[in-house]
């Protein structure tokens, strides 16, 4: 169902569940999700608050338990592995977070920091941790000799992040998972983080899932980009065809609401109705329909399930937007 | 823009004493606004946008020195007493914040914290009050208002409380709005329909309005002018039109040019600004923008550039290199 | 088209930011005296001082004299020198009873807030059965059973000290546990060991010492207390609390054997406050915003 690649795609998740309870009740945080994403491509998978985006993302690297489902890497589960194999397993999957200066602790001084990964993996020597912590503090743009001795709070939310991403680099990991790296940044640092990470793409040979929430931002860096909503993939495609032509009513309805920083533009009277429901009890059927200007009986009773709307573009919709050619 | 408009921010400096020094967070801004008027300050943070909000409201921290004239309605705000202060607050003056978790009691209803408002300065009686907070409610869209009375914020998605928020700052039908960041805390489909209630409002009750923002996109097709402001000094004013079509500041070209937009092909770099803002503790002698500017020379270093006025009289901008007319929208 | 920077060397600022809050002159007072104390206790044995236990009958309750600076007790014993080494007892005691507390109830208050679960509501359960036993009762039992000594108050007074420990941990341990650094930490694959004592315990250490200065206070008192009501240290040693209690019987006639140990007592643990309220201010990461 998913597109055939023709090399096997690095990482691979299968009908993925996520849930946890709160209080006595169930969250379904994420419900069945499938995607690939192939080596050297970056994925970006896109949604609003609650849909599940962030939790995918801690679940692919386990640091959240899956109901059920599987996670390949690299060919092999990491849902069945424990212990030292899974240890083994991080050096090469990292994670970059949201709130930089929160992701640092705020007692440690940057080079140990840095190191720490190295520590972990069992790399003995100080001067080689030296020698490493100060490539990759060069390669994000920093004078290793003024950072490493500082603590976190002495930098800016943007230094902060390239110190994580530093961290995140030390290893020489093959697949980075960047969870909002620029939501909490302001907007000229924002274009230079993502500059960065395009950067340490090239230079590295990673593979990105670049999860957030503002699409211009997920279009710029993604090959291919993934829409979530309340748990489920609703759309799965080339970055260009997705946003020049979406499939999904929600793609459509995200587009329409971002403000578009040109005069002319009139913002249309947004079409969005309501409030997303909760993920404590979603929507029988497609969940985006009580919002759906086009959801009718069929979707109330059945879930659509991913389909094929264009070469290489899927959207799980009963109505795609392609019935009228738009 | 005939007669005296309704708000004048005049030469208005906030100053703030901190362990690293004096920090000047608003250094000298001139604003006007009309009646029915929206005006949209931008600017990232740290610029100040926020200061001079509080500043406007009266609400500085203590330790917050003020400087300058703050002449709403013919009265100057800053030398006024808490009495007529608090009179005018609600009545004329009204403000919608950014995060609707900690702007609203978490522990008195939403019934509650409006009635109380309503009572305190429209003095309406409790049934008379009631009765407002419903079609105020229903009026802000949020369904079954008769039952979120008794709910407390908690109880409310981050959208609702938000509009909530809204509803209490119209409750007594100000002349002035400030909607400090109002959207920035919610999802992008919410955020088109709170900043669709707040141009609804505005129209209907011809209400006067400053959205602050770092969003360009937001003040775009919604404001009716736009200050861009950069460490504490508004950088360059002008009619919404006017500014993204022939934008004269460096400043303003480098940061729309910096936002990603949605046409914009995948893997494309991003021209980004380089270096960071000033210290707002150590202010620099010339222009606050030169080190990161690339059209910066001898004379930015050297000296403050004013806010004027050149070409056409409303669109103000403060640099010795400004972009060339001939130019349009970068990026 | 602006010039694409792809790689841009930041420019951090050469001079670190300092902190710079401002210890106050109450501060610095009370810390000279507990070093006072401290000085005092330690250096008793060496200063031309008589014996806390020589009794001179013949110069019961004397008053200030060259020979007696602070006069003698109802029993002709230097009060001075009581002092002193009432002194000692009270900050050994004062010191190794909260050590306990610290140790043992911040190591089950980490452990509990990480780990959270089952485990948590054991620690948490047996914390409250402990907090709920009557601490006189306890001093009594544990007196009767064990026969009065200084360790076994000690013992006492550090085992009646974890609960309050355990929940400092435990409350600072939850808030940081779910902080980014965590998962980040986790995410390299760090041993829950390492997690603990690397990434947690740097960050909890400081609201416990805060609190342990505080206990160290609070102890003295208790000690005190127990003393005074002649459960605390075996006679004739002197501290603080039995002084205090000897001196009930002469208020009337010599009331300074009362009050003398009492101001000595009032000044040390003020003092161990203020030094324990400062040191938590200081350290309490504050985030300026504009």
């Amino acid at each position: 169902m998913m597109q055939q690649a023709t090399t096997a795609p690095l990482l691979k998740v299968e009908n993925l569940v996520v849930e946890y309870v709160v209080g006595n009740k169930i969250v379904h945080a994420v419900s069945d999700v499938s995607l690939e994403i192939v080596r050297g491509e970056t994925l970006g998978l896109v949604g609003e608050s609650g849909c599940g985006k962030s939790t995918l993302g801690r679940a692919v690297l386990q640091l959240r338990p899956a109901v059920s489902g599987k996670v390949l890497f690299d060919g092999e589960d990491l849902t069945a592995m424990q212990g030292e194999a899974l240890r083994k397993m991080r050096r090469r999957v990292q994670l970059i977070f949201q709130d930089p200066i929160a992701s640092l602790n705020p007692r440690r001084k940057i080079g140990d920091i840095i190191a720490e990964p190295l520590v972990i993996a069992g790399i003995k020597d100080p001067k080689e941790r030296l020698d490493r912590v100060s490539k990759v503090l060069n390669a994000v743009g920093l004078d290793p000799a003024l950072v490493v001795g500082r603590l976190p709070h002495e930098f800016s939310g943007g230094q902060c992040q390239r110190i994580c991403i530093a961290r995140a680099l030390v290893l020489n990991p093959e697949f980075i998972i960047c969870d909002e790296p620029v939501s909490a940044l302001d907007v000229s640092i924002r274009a230079q983080i993502l500059n960065l990470l395009e950067e340490m793409k090239a230079r590295f040979g990673l593979t990105l899932l670049f999860i957030a929430h503002d699409l211009a931002v997920v279009k710029a860096v993604s090959d291919r980009v993934a829409v979530m909503y309340l748990g489920r993939l609703c759309e799965v495609g080339p970055s260009e065809q997705l946003f020049a032509k979406p499939a999904h009513p929600y793609t459509a309805l995200l587009i329409e609401a971002i403000p578009v920083p040109d005069p002319d533009v009139r913002p249309a009277e947004s079409v969005a109705v309501g409030e997303p429901p909760s993920p404590i009890a979603p929507p029988s059927g497609c969940r985006f329909r009580t919002r759906c200007p086009r959801a009718d009986q069929k979707c109330a009773s059945e879930m659509p399930e991913l389909r094929t709307v264009r070469p290489g573009q899927y959207a799980a919709c009963h109505h795609p937007l392609t019935d009228q050619g738009a | 823009m005939t007669g005296t408009p309704l708000l004048s921010v005049e030469d208005v400096a906030v100053d703030l004493p901190t362990a690293r020094g004096n920090l000047r967070a608003v250094d000298r801004v001139d604003l006007t606004l009309g009646a029915g008027r929206t005006l949209g300050i931008v600017g990232e943070s740290g610029c100040g946008k926020t200061m001079l909000s509080r500043a406007i409201l009266q609400l500085l921290p203590k330790k917050a020195k003020l400087s300058g004239r703050v002449m709403f309605d013919g009265q100057d705000l800053a030398r006024c007493s808490a009495e007529t202060l608090r009179k005018l607050r609600a009545r004329s003056l009204a403000v919608v914040f950014q995060d609707p978790m900690t702007s609203l009691n978490p522990v008195l209803t939403i019934g509650t914290q409006l009635i109380e408002t309503l009572q305190e300065h429209l003095e309406l009686d409790g049934m008379a009050a009631t009765k407002r907070s419903i079609e105020l409610l229903a009026a802000v869209g949020i369904p079954a208002p008769e039952q979120r009375l008794a709910q407390y914020p908690h109880q409310l998605s981050g959208g609702m409380r938000q509009r909530v928020a809204i509803a209490i700052a119209l409750s007594c039908e100000p002349k002035l709005l400030i909607a400090d960041e109002p959207t920035t805390a919610l999802d992008v489909t919410i955020q088109a329909q709170i900043l669709d209630l707040l141009a609804r409002e505005q129209k209907r009750r011809h209400m006067a309005m400053i959205i602050i923002t770092h969003d360009l996109g937001v003040v775009a097709g919604r404001t009716d002018e736009v200050a861009v402001m950069y460490a504490g000094r508004v950088v360059e004013r002008a009619p919404t039109q006017a500014l993204f079509k022939h934008m004269r500041m460096p400043y303003t070209e480098a940061l729309l040019a910096a936002i990603p937009k949605l046409d914009t092909a995948p893997h494309t770099p991003l021209p980004a600004i380089s270096g960071r803002p000033p210290d707002p503790t150590r202010p620099l002698i010339g222009c606050s923008f030169a080190p990161r500017c690339r059209y910066a020379a001898g004379r930015c270093e050297a000296e403050k550039p004013k806010l004027a006025a050149a070409e056409t009289a409303d669109h103000l901008y403060a640099c010795f290199h400004p972009i060339k007319l001939a130019a349009g929208v970068g990026a | 088209m602006a010039t694409l920077d792809l790689v841009i060397q930041e420019d951090v600022t050469a001079t670190p930011v300092r902190s710079t809050r401002r210890l106050g002159r109450l501060f610095w007072a009370a810390l000279g005296w507990v070093i006072f104390v401290f000085a005092a206790a330690t250096l008793v044995d060496v200063l031309p001082l008589p014996s806390p236990t020589d009794m001179d009958m013949l110069e019961r309750r004397a008053p200030v004299s060259a020979l007696h600076w602070l006069g003698t007790d109802g029993f002709g014993r230097d009060e001075l020198a009581r002092l002193i080494h009432g002194a000692r007892i009270s900050l050994i005691v004062g010191l190794c009873a909260p050590i306990i507390g610290l140790t043992i109830g911040g190591a089950l208050g980490m452990l509990a807030g990480y780990f959270r679960g089952r485990f948590e509501s054991l620690v948490v359960g047996s914390m409250d059965v402990l907090l709920a036993f009557p601490p006189l009762i306890l001093a009594l039992a544990v007196t009767a059973y064990l026969g009065q000594s200084i360790p076994n108050l000690t013992f006492i007074l550090g085992v009646l000290g974890i609960p309050a420990f355990m929940r400092v941990a435990r409350a600072a341990t939850l808030t940081l546990a779910r902080r980014e650094f965590v998962v980040a930490a986790q995410a390299l694959g760090a041993s829950h060991a390492r997690i603990l004592l690397r990434e947690l315990l740097p960050n909890v250490m400081l609201p416990l010492l805060a609190f342990f200065l505080l206990g160290v206070a609070v102890t003295i008192v208790a000690e005190g207390a127990l003393s005074f009501l002649g459960l605390g240290v075996p006679p004739p040693i002197s501290s603080w609390g039995s002084m205090i209690g000897e001196g009930r019987e002469s208020l009337d006639v010599a009331p300074q054997l009362a009050f003398i140990p009492a101001i000595a007592m009032f000044l040390t643990v003020l003092s161990f406050n203020l030094v324990g309220d400062s040191l938590r201010a200081l350290t309490d990461p504050r985030q300026g915003a504009l």
